[in-house]
């Protein structure tokens, strides 16, 4: 493989990945603060979808994502209502939002466009630009937000609390802070990421919205969290690695190996997929998700 | 200070707790409790389990609101909605299970709620000034880069205090403090009280050993019920009028007799290791016999392998290395279904994990782990009379197989268990922290079973953190430190003191 190949795989895996790594960032301050989000496909779905509407309504690919955000938040904030306020069942809740998502998006896509779903290919204006290197400014925006969020993690008094909440809530109380609003801003820092995640999605690495488009991205980001074991810049890593199975998957598409012939498309493309499974079940230590993260807060009795 | 009190004016008391009033339920919890907390005192709270201190002290710190009445804090009417406001106050809490965040530091304990703005690099700089002070005026070091969960017990518990102290509390409340330490540990913190005592701070402090009131306390108020039966300052009291008073009645505490005859040995165990639950190697090359008719003590602080010896012995955790042999059956690998088989039961150390499924009515509970009848159906009104005699006979109130078990307070879930297991006549009995939340007539009662099963020649290994239940009931006694045993001692030729060095690993 020539030097110019190789560069184009690099390219193209971290274009792939910038959907990840927001997912797996959203995931990450989720479950920090003890709130588990398997609704992260459900919220990028919905924010691809709402990107594109927005996007093909105005023309202007910053109101899309704009509106992926709104979408996308507002799906957080239902499963922070179940899970926070009324203390309901947190894998439930992440469930339901996915089936939501999935319903919703090819409802109202039909509607919308009368398609089958998908969206009319956005351009020009519409959709993200190409800033260099095959990258969009979505790139730089993921890369500073695994800086920042290792960083307020670290560093600061909100991020000292989210760790506090999802490991021991009873101690975030007693210390006289409110676990509730830390909880919900966890939860809206991951609709804003999932916002992110899926707009890139649609505008940037897609001409528009496509049924399902997501494709389980959601769930393999968590799948880097926990191989990342919920640390910001090993998750940005496990994410690249991701991207660039993917990209390598791509490209091997249609390449005949010696020995093998021509491999199924069907079997590359499941690639990242079964290398998910691999990673989670061998290649890893024990990863310790935080310690309350699925259990509502309830004080005693 | 105020000026009244440079004049050496009255001070109002630090607290008054005013008609407070609390139901959780049917459980009336506090009744109308009227109680003033003089400032600069070391005042005990004592009272069995469910008598009410927790939640007048929950009330207090902000963690539940009274349905009524008032809390005076130096003779102002305050607000406490949260443990914020309460913080506020100057009131500050080391909790019996310490409210510490396990993974993080301790600086980052001791910042939380508290962190003085957004960046945390200025509040970490003056924590760390303030930590300074506080190891110099009280000798209260600590790494402050250290994590919490890996400290042991005392230093998590000495974080938790300076959580308080960080925060300037005048007003301490310390929740069974001494459960977790070994009897020179208590001591040292003791003397830490009295320091802080004589440093103007008021002190709460709950427990429920009496001794430990007699030795340190200035006045003592008794709970009952959720009723305050009285106040009395130390000087006018002593150790058997305070447990007249805490259960409203005399209860005779049973003695071993120091003549049962001694068998061969029937449980043998030589070189046993295991892991814990994350793995470490907390059971190290633990050896010794266990005869009919003896009871084995096991002493040590919390957390130094007992737990996972006594499952270890039960079946529920594998063995590393080692040999356990009863009687000639190898047992090392055998599981809980095979040691029934052969005569052993029992008595897990916590019993809603391992001891009831509290959803279930009590009925069912008696059958789970009985030996299996013929039939596979269940025949529901025989069980539920077996069980209604049961209880009758382990006087586990209120006497009605029908009641979910997790609606048993502690003591009657205990002697439920107890009843169950001795019922199926073992020859071997394992217990673990029998008498752990039970109140005081339920521990004379648990003692006289497990000294009965002595006299009828079962073997009994006894796990507990209570010395005094450890030295009351024991033949010998083994005291574990770091997953090894640390000493034996006979029964009769060691006391408190001397378990306590052993406890600490310093003998």
């Amino acid at each position: 493989m020539d030097a110019l190949a190789l560069l184009q795989i690099i390219e193209s895996g971290l274009r792939l990945s910038v959907p990840l790594i927001f997912a797996c960032l959203a995931g990450l301050w989720s479950e920090k603060s003890g709130i588990v989000d398997i609704g992260l496909e459900g919220k990028m779905l919905i924010a691809a979808f709402a990107a594109a509407v927005a996007a093909f309504l105005t023309g202007q690919a910053w109101i899309g994502v704009l509106a992926a955000v709104f979408a996308s938040t507002l799906l957080g904030l239902l499963h922070g209502f179940a899970s926070i306020s009324q203390r309901g069942n947190q894998i439930i809740s992440g469930v339901a939002l996915n089936m939501l998502a999935a319903g919703l998006t090819a409802l109202l896509g039909n509607v919308i466009f009368k398609q089958g779903g998908r969206s009319p290919p956005l351009d020009g204006a519409a959709r993200l630009p190409e800033l260099a290197l095959g990258q969009s400014a979505m790139t730089i925006l993921a890369i500073s937000a695994v800086l920042l969020t290792a960083l307020a993690l670290a560093r600061t008094r909100f991020g000292l609390r989210v760790r506090a909440a999802g490991e021991n809530p009873a101690a975030v109380d007693n210390a006289g802070a409110s676990l509730t609003r830390l909880r919900y801003g966890a939860v809206i820092l991951a609709g804003i990421l999932c916002g992110f995640a899926g707009a890139t999605l649609s505008l940037g690495q897609a001409a528009g919205f496509l049924p399902m488009m997501t494709a389980g991205q959601g769930f393999v980001a968590l799948a880097a969290l926990i191989f990342a074991k919920w640390r910001a810049w090993p998750a940005f890593w496990t994410c690249l690695l991701f991207g660039l199975l993917d990209a390598v998957a791509i490209r091997l598409q249609g390449v005949s190996l010696p020995g093998i012939g021509a491999i199924p498309v069907q079997a590359i493309q499941a690639l990242p997929y079964l290398f998910t499974i691999v990673l989670l079940a061998g290649f890893m230590g024990r990863a310790v998700p935080p310690r309350a993260a699925g259990q509502p807060y309830v004080k005693e009795r | 200070m105020s000026v009244r009190s440079e004049l050496g004016g009255a001070l109002p008391p630090a607290i008054i707790f005013d008609r407070i009033d609390k139901r959780f339920g049917a459980v009336h919890a506090n009744r109308a409790i009227q109680l003033a907390i003089a400032r600069g005192e070391i005042h005990a709270l004592v009272g069995e389990n469910g008598a009410g201190k927790s939640t007048l002290m929950s009330i207090l710190f902000g963690f539940y609101r009274a349905d009524s009445g008032r809390i005076l804090i130096d003779g102002q009417e305050s607000r406490i909605a949260s443990p914020s406001d309460a913080i506020a106050y100057g009131i500050g809490m080391v909790h019996q299970h310490f409210m510490l965040v396990e993974p993080m530091s301790v600086a980052d304990n001791l910042l939380l709620g508290h962190e003085g703005g957004f960046a945390l690099g200025g509040g970490r700089k003056a924590l760390l000034a303030r930590l300074d002070v506080l190891a110099r005026d009280y000798d209260l070091a600590i790494d402050p880069d250290a994590i919490v969960g890996e400290l042991p017990v005392g230093l998590q518990q000495r974080v938790e205090l300076l959580k308080s102290l960080v925060r300037d509390a005048d007003i301490l409340v310390l929740d069974e403090p001494t459960a977790v330490l070994t009897p020179g540990e208590a001591d040292r913190l003791f003397a830490l009280l009295r320091d802080l005592k004589a440093r103007g701070k008021t002190i709460i402090l709950i427990t429920h050993k009496l001794r430990e009131v007699m030795a340190i306390a200035d006045r003592v108020s008794v709970l009952r019920q959720g009723a305050l039966v009285g106040t009395y300052p130390i000087a006018q009291t002593h150790e058997a009028a305070l447990a007249a008073a805490m259960i409203g009645r005399r209860v005779q505490m049973p003695q071993r007799a120091d003549d049962a005859p001694i068998d061969t040995p029937l449980l043998t165990v030589q070189n046993l290791s295991a892991r814990d639950a994350r793995g470490r190697i907390a059971v190290m090359d633990v050896s010794f016999t266990l005869r009919r008719g003896e009871i084995l003590g096991i002493a040590g602080v919390a957390g130094n392998g007992q737990t996972e010896l006594l499952e270890t012995l039960a079946g529920l955790r594998p063995h590393e290395r080692g040999i356990v042999r009863f009687t000639h059956h190898d047992i090392a690998d055998a599981s809980p279904d095979d040691l029934h088989a052969l005569g052993i039961r029992h008595i897990p150390e916590d019993r809603l994990r391992y001891g009831l499924v509290s959803q279930f009515p009590i009925w069912e509970n008696c059958l789970i782990g009985a030996d299996a009848e013929e039939s596979a159906l269940i025949d529901r009104p025989a069980a539920i009379d077996d069980a209604a005699w049961m209880m009758q006979a382990y006087d586990v109130r209120p006497n009605n197989p029908l009641l979910r078990a997790g609606a048993l307070s502690g003591g009657n879930q205990q002697k439920l268990i107890l009843g169950r297991e001795i019922e199926q006549k073992p020859q071997l009995l394992l217990v673990g922290q029998p008498t752990r939340g039970v109140d005081i007539g339920a521990i004379a009662f648990i003692h006289h079973r497990l000294l009965d099963l002595r006299a009828q020649g079962v073997a009994i290994l006894l796990i507990s953190v209570e010395l005094d239940e450890i030295l009351r009931l024991s033949d010998r006694i083994l005291v574990m430190h770091q997953g090894r045993i640390a000493g034996e001692r006979r029964a009769g030729e060691t006391d408190e003191r001397d378990l306590g060095l052993l406890m600490a690993g310093i003998a």
